[in-house]
């Protein structure tokens, strides 16, 4: 019973203090699975860590999922994945009814045409981290190879983001392998 | 309503499975395939709904998918749209996570898988920045280019130059945009 509440107390405080999406928190979850409770070392957490990163959807509820199950079975991940999801989700319901309640306000309207360039900058910080880990990882060609077919296939060509992701997946077993 | 429930659910199933399953990056990197599935596919949120719950979201802690499929599942389905937006989020990677595991680590130093990774990442990176973009280009129709850029340096500083953390610059916009009061501004909110 007591591995559960850990297990809850382990994945509630990464989500509720990390800020900055998921992969940001990982730092904070590894402290708390690794120092605090020592379910795993810090090579088997970089391990899981790397494959978790190897495979699609978000990471901190594969972390969650995974080293919940490992610790506590099914209902270990179903605790580990609740605390990590469930106390932002939250607070994220509430303040946004409180905001759509004064949707047609001109405050709010103000506040959604002020917010928008900083979400971009954002994401075109983002964008670049991408940029420069494939530029580290494959180099200055095959990144502006990709970064070109990408744009005119998601662009120009209307491709569906599915074809082109499973096209990149392709391409990088096969010819950056 | 509830007669289109059922359809309804499996559309928001769809899109948060797709979005999911073809993101690779973590959570933030998935955004634009949320907004490719919600906004363009789906119709259910238009780009200012979408821009607002992604700020709103990254002045909150915890992981940025999970809130943003569990708030627009809920406004879109209401509870049993929040539950099938999440499930179809975490689920099936996690799943997916536990079942190959011990499959993966052998393959883990594969040359295929690490050129696989290089290989996506230029093209999260190009959906990243042409959502950016599309952003910038709508805020330009309702602030004009001057103002735009003006904030666009000034985040872009505070980020990347000072450190700021971006959820204390968003909230502090969000706060002078709510607490300014504007001129013309007759009603009393």
């Amino acid at each position: 019973m007591i591995e559960y509440w850990h297990l809850f107390l382990a994945f509630l405080i990464p989500g509720v203090v990390g800020y900055g999406g998921g992969p940001a928190s990982i730092p904070l979850i590894e402290y708390e699975v690794v120092q605090r409770y020592g379910w795993m070392t810090t090579p088997e957490f970089g391990e899981v860590l790397a494959l978790g990163n190897a495979l699609p959807g978000p990471i901190a509820t594969k972390m969650a999922g995974y080293i919940g199950y490992e610790v506590g079975g099914v209902f270990g991940a179903v605790v580990a994945i609740a605390a990590t999801v469930i106390p932002s989700l939250v607070a994220m319901i509430i303040l946004l009814k409180l905001l759509m309640r004064f949707k047609n306000s001109p405050k709010v309207k103000r506040m959604t045409t002020l917010i928008r360039p900083a979400i971009a900058v954002l994401l075109g910080v983002l964008a670049y981290q991408f940029f420069a880990t494939s530029y580290e990882g494959a180099g200055l060609v095959q990144t502006i190879l990709l970064v070109v077919l990408s744009f005119l296939a998601l662009e120009r060509w209307h491709i569906h983001p599915a074809f082109v992701i499973i096209g990149a997946l392709s391409y990088g077993a096969i010819f950056l392998s | 309503m509830m007669h289109l429930s059922f359809a309804l659910q499996k559309d928001i199933f769809i899109g948060f499975f797709r979005a999911s399953m073809l993101g690779y990056g973590g959570g933030p990197a998935t955004i634009p395939l949320v907004h490719k599935e919600v906004v363009e596919t789906y119709g259910w949120l238009d780009d200012e709904e979408f821009s607002d719950i992604l700020a709103i979201g990254n002045t909150l802690p915890g992981p940025i998918m999970t809130k943003m499929a569990g708030y627009i599942g809920y406004r879109v389905g209401g509870y049993a749209g929040l539950t099938s937006a999440l499930a179809a989020s975490v689920l099936p990677t996690v799943l997916i996570m536990i079942a190959l595991i011990s499959v993966l680590i052998n393959y883990r130093d594969s040359p295929v898988v690490q050129g696989m990774t290089n290989a996506i990442a230029p093209v999260v990176g190009v959906m990243l920045f042409m959502l950016a973009f599309n952003f910038l280009r709508r805020s330009q129709r309702a602030l004009g280019w001057p103002v735009v850029v003006g904030l666009s340096v000034v985040s872009l500083i505070a980020f990347e130059l000072i450190g700021l953390h971006p959820a204390i610059l968003i909230a502090a916009l969000i706060i002078y945009a709510l607490v300014r009061r504007s001129p013309k501004e007759g009603e009393a909110s």
